[in-house]
């Protein structure tokens, strides 16, 4: 099957060309050309576009764009973004991430988008020519998103990324699940703020949200946590594949979230 | 079938082809080309068989199109013996057993290039990791991983 690709200076034309049928976006092709040759035939144009923004990372203070043609390699050496170094690394092998880019990773199916459970716990914000959406509205409908997705946006959280991925085969391996989570400590040490994003542990990233309440006005310690824990699983449906099953995954997610939150 | 005019370098030696739109890499190297030495093993982006260096970058030529290649600088494990002398990292993949049935080693190489030309004195660690996308299914690692270590030591005797 004969594959044809178009590239566009702009992504105003990219847009445009990717509304005939049969076309796909092109990121870094780690899930498309893959697919192609799998035997994929639904694509027959695949379109890319070199517009430089799609390629730049602009740190500001605490705030950080990411084009959404930025590879994990690039983010991943980054002196501003030590904070996301972890999550970036998570994805593939070398190879893998020196092409891997950002925007194909919020589209990446179960038990891929590891970076994306990062910015999810970030509460990124997406951008597309149509306009800006928080990211867990994106997710949400990412099969209706026809746009490009040009860059994410988010605030470096003071107190840190705390980022966990569970894998069978180290260094390198797919996800049995993957965690993200940034806290905000009041001066007691009791949590005031918590988002907490799985990977994993549904289709596609999801947050905790029973388990982020749980943990509100509660101090970081076994005992503060338990309550959190108890309650990490609810309203997963974790996908069932060749690494883990779905019940295995809900089983040991309390554990590795134990685990991360005590870290 | 549209047919492409791509130009790059392979080991130094200008190339210019024509491929069919959405040829890969590793096809375009093995079939038209003629340099063997990527391996075609999954073409799922998974054994990294396909290794090569493009622009300095480790890159898997199965999942890149050729046509993107325009330009490019392409190293393979082919350009690596200089008058019939192996490059160190050959050298030292025959001497610690590490190569048995072979299929994967051009791409152990590749990726154990790139890490010593970025990082010449490596710990055991960066070894690991810089090979973590190359499966072997013969020789367990270990004599790969000393391999990489073994060169990277020559390579610093040499230029000391
Ligand atoms: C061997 C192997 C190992 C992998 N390991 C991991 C892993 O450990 N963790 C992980 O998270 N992923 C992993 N992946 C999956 C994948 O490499 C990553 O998710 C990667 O980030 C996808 O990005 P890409 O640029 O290659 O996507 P592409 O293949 O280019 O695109 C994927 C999808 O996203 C769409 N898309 C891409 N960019 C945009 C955009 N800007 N706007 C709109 N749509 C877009 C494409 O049209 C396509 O539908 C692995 C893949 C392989 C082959
Ligand atoms: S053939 Fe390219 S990674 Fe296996
Ligand atoms: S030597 Fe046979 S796969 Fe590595």
């Amino acid at each position: 099957m004969a594959l044809a690709l178009q590239t566009f200076s702009t992504v105003k034309d990219a847009n445009a060309a990717l509304k005939a049928a049969g076309t796909r976006y092109l990121g870094g092709g780690t899930l498309v050309v893959r697919a192609a040759n799998e035997g994929d035939v639904s694509v027959s144009s695949l379109i890319g576009s070199t517009e430089p923004a799609l390629s730049a990372i602009i740190v500001s203070g605490d705030k950080v764009r990411i084009g959404a043609s930025v590879t994990m390699a690039a983010i991943a050496r980054h002196p501003d973004l030590v904070a996301l170094a972890r999550a970036a690394r998570a994805v593939g092998g070398p190879a893998i991430r020196n092409v891997a880019t950002v925007g194909g990773n919020l589209f990446a199916p179960a038990p891929y988008g590891d970076f994306t459970v990062a910015l999810l716990a970030l509460d990124a914000i997406v951008s597309t020519e149509g306009g800006e959406k928080p990211i867990e509205t994106f997710l949400a409908k990412r099969e209706s998103n026809h746009a490009i997705v040009t860059e994410v946006g988010f605030t470096l959280p003071a107190e840190g990324l705390r980022f966990l991925k569970v894998s069978r085969v180290k260094p390198k391996g797919v996800s049995v699940l993957c965690i993200a989570a940034v806290l905000e400590q009041a001066p007691d040490g009791t949590v005031s703020s918590a988002h907490i994003a799985l990977g994993c542990m549904a289709d596609r990233p999801m947050r905790a949200k029973a388990a982020e309440k749980a943990l509100l006005g509660k101090k970081l310690t076994s005992d503060g946590i338990a309550p959190a824990l108890a309650v990490a699983s609810d309203g997963t449906s974790p996908v069932t594949d060749p690494i883990a099953s779905a019940w295995y995954r809900n089983e040991v997610l309390p554990v590795h979230l134990g685990r991360l939150l005590l870290a | 079938m549209a047919k492409i005019p791509v130009q790059f370098t392979l080991n130094g030696a200008e190339k210019a082809e024509f491929f069919d739109s959405g040829t890969t890499l590793l096809n375009a190297l093995r079939d038209k080309i003629g340099d063997t030495s990527p391996k075609g093993g999954c073409h799922q982006g998974t054994c990294g068989a396909c290794s090569v260096i493009i622009d300095g970058e480790l890159r898997l030529s199965c999942l890149t199109l050729a046509e993107t290649c325009n330009g490019a600088a392409i190293t393979t494990t082919s350009g690596l013996s200089q008058g019939g002398v192996l490059h160190p990292l050959q050298r030292a993949f025959l001497d610690a057993f590490a190569t048995q049935c072979g299929f994967c080693t051009p791409g152990m190489i590749m990726a154990a290039k790139v890490l010593l030309d970025h990082t010449p004195d490596p710990s055991r660690d960066d070894v690991v990791e810089a090979l973590s996308g190359n499966i072997c299914r013969c020789t367990g690692y270990e004599p790969i991983i000393q391999a990489v270590l073994t060169a990277a030591r020559s390579n610093s005797q040499n230029a000391a």
